[in-house]
């Protein structure tokens, strides 16, 4: 019945199942929504929408749905109507319920009631309460203020024909959009993989009462590994002039991954990364390391997160001399790839917002250093960057060996 | 039977909603939102307003998904063992019943409180999918089946601190309790207390609000701090005018009750410190 509805609402990426689409079909059937609108709103939320980043997008979807089966219904009669009183627009919406005082119809009587009106009308109409028009009180029209009127044309007047999905409340719990370092804590979360490693050397005092208690009272020694999160990061922040812009969501990024990770090592580059990269900014750029060091000093178990824009002139990368600092012997390129082949686990996360990065020629080439390996710094983009982090390289496509 | 609020509690529509069709299909229903929304009370007045009986099992960090069925006592065994006592040949005398199991047997149709799923190892939810989906689970040491006599209405908190599995999302309709709206709070606040004046109500929630507003706080005020801070000014009898004065002081009367942390109150300090300089 609404397999349309569903369809749409997996077309815009809200994970929803058949099992669920069966659970609110059940759900109807037991009669939990009863005819309004409101109500079917509500209980196909509930049962489809497991997540309140996403309860945004499927008000999106309901409301773009619920409009075109309108449209649909309009053709019934929707041809009679002169186009002289829809000029503005040719959609309708339901506004039932919302002002009790306000007289209540059933829907099929509306359009009756409406048939039989225009038949006694025949000129333009504006104000009053009987006639079709516009800024009148009658049911029919539109920026009208009855409650359970049918609305013919024209944005919403008053407001209340406004309905809960189109009030888009849950707008600021779209993950795609906001981001805050909670946020970006419980998308990091994902990374930590506790595991019980090692040797067995803790003693276990349940598991060894427990064993002993069944054994029947004869002693047995029970020993676990201990548990530690294994996760080692390796963050590398851009700090050069382009990234101004994105500051702020960089120290969030970062404050919230110090805390997350016991072994996390963080450097800083400008712009790319070529044969050096810093430790602390604060120290006025003086104390670097050579990007080889690196390498040597950190095995490829380590995740490597990069953020930057990677918005610069593309010969910044392509070229040996790029560099707008210092002469590199050698480009970016082949210092990302060398990166890149000895952290198999590495992702790019862009703090430019998204549709920009078609246009930029020098993201385009560190999209293809790094295949399907860039993500936008939002919690969707973190998120998906996570999952393939913990997931193992292998899942993913290699980096290409040559430009 | 349906859910419509009680005379303490107060619903939205599409909670209502919500409780409805996890009643009529007894599917579990997951329940998130802000911390002092109101989540645990929620099942304390569904079964009140249902008249059910509740069993309530509050998840620690360290809880596993069989405390919740049954527990062997093997320790009180081997003890009883070695007293000579008879019990010990009946295995049965040594399962202690989880939360679960004794709403499973109860006669009559009950509601089930799993309090903070989020609390509990990350596998914790996957290890109840087969019991909440099917209201059943198997004793191993007595080779019995336990199957729910009635379905209860399982209502489950979390407050969002690690992802739940897909496959336990699936079987569950889900709500957002939203931080409420001046209108819902000023019902929620007449529903504790009656006889509040409007003046002293609406002065208190516009700071409560401005407060919420204040940007950094480590712990913004909920519901529930906002109605122990009413309750404070009404034992204290404290006048709706100091409050307004308060606002262009801008430090809340008894501001305790609202500001939990102590660099969330030494911020609001300086803050007001800075705008009483400003006003000047």
């Amino acid at each position: 019945m609404f397999t349309a509805f569903f369809q749409k609402l997996r077309e815009a990426r809200i994970p929803v199942t058949i099992r669920e689409y069966l659970m609110l079909l059940e759900a109807l059937q037991a009669g939990v929504a009863r005819g309004s609108v409101d109500e079917f709103y509500y209980l196909s939320r509930a049962a489809l929408v497991k997540d309140e980043k996403n309860f945004d997008r499927f008000d999106r979807v309901f409301g773009e749905y619920f409009r075109g089966l309108m449209a649909e219904s309009q053709a019934l009669f929707g041809a009679d109507i002169p186009d002289d009183w829809l000029r503005r627009l040719a959609e309708r919406h339901f506004g039932e319920e919302e002002l009790a005082k306000l007289e209540k119809m059933g829907f099929q009587e509306m359009l009756d009631a409406l048939a039989e009106r225009l038949s006694e009308q025949d000129a333009r109409h504006a104000g009053g309460s009987k006639w079709i028009g516009t800024d009148g009180t009658s049911p029919f029209g539109h920026s009208g203020a009855n409650p359970s009127g049918v609305r013919i044309g024209g944005d919403g007047g008053g407001g209340s024909a406004a309905k809960v999905w189109q009030r888009r409340e849950f707008r600021n719990l779209d993950g795609s959009v906001e981001i805050g370092t909670r946020n970006i804590k419980v998308a990091l979360r994902r990374l930590r993989k506790f595991i019980r490693e090692g040797a067995e050397e803790e003693f276990d005092l349940d598991d060894t009462v427990q064993a002993t208690a069944r054994n029947g009272g004869m002693l047995d020694i029970r020993m676990r590994a201990e548990r530690k999160n294994r996760v080692k990061v390796l963050l590398f922040i851009d700090v050069g002039g382009s990234m101004d812009a994105h500051v702020k969501l960089s120290e969030e990024l970062f404050s919230a991954a110090k805390t997350e990770f016991k072994h996390l090592e963080y450097h800083y580059f400008h712009n790319f990364i070529y044969e050096r990269v810093w430790r602390d900014t604060r120290r006025g750029y003086n104390e670097w390391v050579p990007t080889v060091d690196l390498f040597n000093t950190y095995g490829s178990d380590y995740k490597v997160i990069v953020v930057g824009d990677a918005t610069m002139s593309p010969f910044e990368i392509t070229e040996p001399g790029g560099s707008i600092e210092h002469w590199n012997e050698e480009a970016g390129a082949v210092w990302l790839q060398r990166l890149a082949r000895h952290f198999p686990d590495i992702v790019w996360l862009n703090p430019a917002p998204q549709d920009r990065w078609v246009r930029t020629a020098s993201v385009q080439i560190a999209q293809r250093l790094l295949p399907g390996r860039m993500f936008p710094l939002s919690i969707d983009g973190l998120d998906a960057a996570m999952d393939l982090l913990r997931r193992r390289a292998s899942a993913a496509p290699r980096p290409l060996p040559a430009l | 039977m349906k859910f419509t609020g009680t005379d303490s509690y107060v619903t939205t529509d599409d909670l209502t909603m919500a409780v409805n069709a996890a009643v009529a299909l007894e599917r579990p229903l997951l329940v998130k939102g802000e911390p002092g929304t109101g989540k645990t009370l929620l099942a304390q007045e569904v079964a009140r307003s249902l008249g059910r009986p509740l069993y309530e099992w509050h998840i620690k960090s360290t809880t596993k998904a069989r405390h919740g069925l049954y527990e062997y006592d093997a320790v009180s065994r081997l003890r009883d063992s070695q007293l000579g006592d008879e019990r010990v040949k009946d295995i049965r005398n040594y399962i202690d019943k989880g939360t679960l199991w004794r709403a499973f047997e109860a006669d009559e149709p009950c509601v089930v409180l799993i309090d903070e799923i989020d609390k509990a190892d990350i596998e914790f939810p996957n290890d109840l999918l087969q019991e909440l989906d099917r209201m059943e689970f198997f004793v191993h040491e007595t080779n019995e089946t336990i199957r729910a006599k009635r379905r209860p209405v399982v209502i489950i908190t979390s407050n969002n601190e690690k992802e739940l599995p897909d496959a336990f999302l699936r079987r569950c309709f889900f709500h957002y309790i939203r931080f409420p709206d001046e209108e819902t709070m000023t019902r929620i606040v007449h529903v504790h207390f009656p006889d509040i004046k409007k003046r002293l109500l609406s002065e208190a929630l516009q700071v409560f609000y401005s407060l919420r507003d204040v940007h950094g706080l480590k712990k913004k005020p909920s519901t529930s701090e906002l109605l122990d801070w009413i309750k404070l000014l009404l034992v204290e009898d404290i006048p709706p005018e100091a409050l307004r004065e308060d606002s262009t002081k801008a430090i809340p009367q008894l501001y305790g009750a609202l500001l939990k942390n102590e660099q969330d109150v030494h911020m609001f300090e300086r803050l007001a410190f800075l705008s009483r300089r400003e006003s000047r």
